[in-house]
């Protein structure tokens, strides 16, 4: 078969399921084009030689009746996986081989999945661009000066390019949906509660949520399906009957209201975004959906909210890398000496930058102007939503105020590169579902994503929306494999 | 309110990271565009809004404190960047 690369998710478990290609097939055709994929930067740890081994082995004793027969995936170097090291893209774990294993991706592998390897993101998952990464930047399969978008730019990238048939990323603030809508590509992130934090790198906990990184609509539904579970070992993970998800997607959404939310018509908005957003709208109208204006007052609020909340947190959880237990150190004179010395090396400069800010609004004399007060705009703001999902089923909004940018455009500019995700970051604090489909290609030629916003819990009725528009969308972008050797 | 660099030194110091006197400079201009921004938050009257700290906002599970993981001294040592296999070595603390 030789256009594996090709299909996809879907399309090839039922090949796999129909023997008409094994499980080893398949991992060579996305190993052989990863290895000639390098100048993407999209991988920081392969794992084919044992990719081959256990597709020979799914191949010798295959059990079809897993939801993810012998399918080999590359996932965000954010989740641990035991006895592969895992990084998070920064210097201070540059050494870490974990000795346990994430429960998302032990779901994946439960399934019959196998890892091809770690794929690049920003450090800490804290960056929009993927040029925060100790590894280096990752380069959009989109064209060769553009950022992938971030934190799950490696993800994104490796997708986008047909390196994996299907991957997992985490979304903080953006960091799915962003890059997603910045390479073509779905983007899915769940519910707060969904999909369990057990071993993944921490960022900010309030906020993090595991979530698919799809070709298509239908693959993210299937993939939420494998990758969702109560956990015990994560205390937020919220018990509650999960759905079949791909088995229950209809493109049947008539009589949906679709809220249009006024404050995202934010000042600046490309003519495109506008058309995109109302282009969008129509095809809402064309399946059958009804369009409703709402308000969601505080939404301005949102970011400045979110870069007071998502630091302390980080503050605190990154609290651990001292040098003493695991990762990097540099040694000291005494024992204060050596942490600060290890911190200062290990860490990147966007990273020590939010543990910094994270610490001020933390410390004494500030708790209250600041993280307090951002914790009541962010209940302000979940208020917003609460307030909307009265009178409509889901939100339609842009998912990016603009196409992917190019590498280092924005690097110095803090405050510009974190606009970027000042459509994403308000679900991130409300603990909603979303969810960004590509929709469209601007005068640039790259492509543009939409999101749509479900009620928590709700995953089934997004994805069904995104499944109707997805098919009168009918977005095709084709990178023509430039970066190959 | 802006932040001097004396204050971007006592942050440095509370977060255990070292800072030299030019990177403690560049900071202190990033943090001062950073909370310029941040500060649109105070338009907002907040004063009867519940703060909120979780969006589980459920109470926390209990569970039975009991040992479920038995003899894993070696892999959780197995990271630690000293090479002594009993202990996670550290600078001498007491003179």
């Amino acid at each position: 078969m030789s256009d594996i690369i090709n299909l996809n998710l879907f399309e090839l478990v039922s090949n796999i399921k129909d023997k008409k290609v094994s499980s080893n097939e398949v991992t060579n055709a996305y190993i052989e084009r990863s290895k000639k994929s390098k100048h993407l930067n999209s991988y920081n740890e392969e794992t084919f030689d044992d990719a081959l081994k256990k597709s020979k082995e799914f191949d010798s004793k295959p059990n079809f009746s897993k939801k993810l027969p012998g399918v080999p995936i590359a996932v965000k170097d954010l989740f641990c996986t035991k006895n592969v090291k895992t990084t998070a893209s920064s210097k201070i774990l540059n050494n870490f081989i974990p000795t346990y294993e994430s429960t998302v991706t032990q779901n994946l592998w439960n399934e019959g999945a196998i890892l091809l390897g770690k794929l690049n993101c920003d450090e800490f998952a804290m960056g929009s661009s993927n040029e925060t990464s100790y590894f280096g930047n990752v380069v959009s399969p989109i064209d060769k000066n553009l950022v992938p978008g971030g934190s799950s730019g490696g993800s994104a990238s490796a997708l986008a390019a047909k390196l994996t048939p299907t991957t997992i990323g985490t979304d903080t603030g953006g960091s799915i949906r962003q890059p997603a809508s910045f390479t073509g590509t779905v983007g899915l992130k769940p519910t707060y509660g969904s999909c369990s934090r057990y071993g993944i790198v921490a960022f900010a906990s309030s906020l993090d949520q595991a979530g698919p990184m799809t070709k298509n609509v239908k693959d993210s539904a299937l993939m939420l399906e494998v990758m969702s579970s109560f956990d015990n070992k994560d205390s937020t993970s919220i018990d509650f009957k999960r759905p079949s998800y791909s088995k229950d997607l209809s493109i049947d959404i008539k009589g949906k209201k679709i809220g249009i939310p006024k404050e995202y018509r934010v000042d600046g908005m490309s003519e495109e975004i506008e058309k995109l957003w109302e282009d969008g709208k129509n095809y809402l109208k064309n399946c059958g959906a009804e369009i409703l204006d709402i308000s969601l007052p505080h939404t301005k609020f949102a970011l400045p909210t979110y870069y007071i909340v998502a630091p302390a947190e980080a503050s605190s959880n990154l609290a651990r890398y001292d040098g003493v237990k695991y990762g990097f150190r540099t040694e000291g004179k005494n024992l204060i000496d050596m942490y600060e010395k290890t911190r200062s090396e290990g860490f990147g400069e966007e990273v020590k930058r939010r543990i910094m800010i994270g610490t001020y609004v933390l410390s004494s004399g500030y708790y209250d102007a600041y993280y307090l007060k951002a914790q009541k705009v962010r209940r302000l703001i979940k208020n917003d939503f609460n307030d909307a999902f009265q009178i409509v089923d889901a939100i339609l909004t842009p998912s990016t105020p603009s196409s992917a940018f190019k590498i280092g455009e924005k690097l110095n500019d803090p405050v510009s590169m974190y606009l970027n995700d000042i459509f994403t970051v308000p679900v991130n604090l409300a603990g909603l579902p979303g969810i960004s489909i590509p929709a469209g290609l601007d005068r640039k030629g790259y492509p543009l994503g939409l999101q749509i916003i479900g009620k928590p819990f709700d995953e089934q009725n997004i994805l069904n929306i995104a499944y109707s528009m997805e098919d009168k969308i009918n977005f095709k972008f084709d990178a023509k494999d430039w970066w190959m050797k | 309110m802006s932040i001097d660099l004396k204050t971007v030194k006592h942050i440095s110091k509370l977060s255990r990271i070292s800072l030299d006197e030019e990177k403690a400079k560049k900071l202190k201009s990033d943090l001062n565009s950073i909370f310029k921004w941040i500060e649109q938050l105070n338009e907002l009257n907040t004063e009867n809004v519940e703060p909120l700290s979780s969006i589980a906002e459920t109470k926390l599970r209990l569970r039975k404190d009991e040992i479920k993981s038995k003899n894993i001294r070696d892999e959780i040592l197995k990271n630690s960047p000293d090479e002594n296999k009993d202990f996670f070595v550290v600078p001498k603390v007491v003179e």
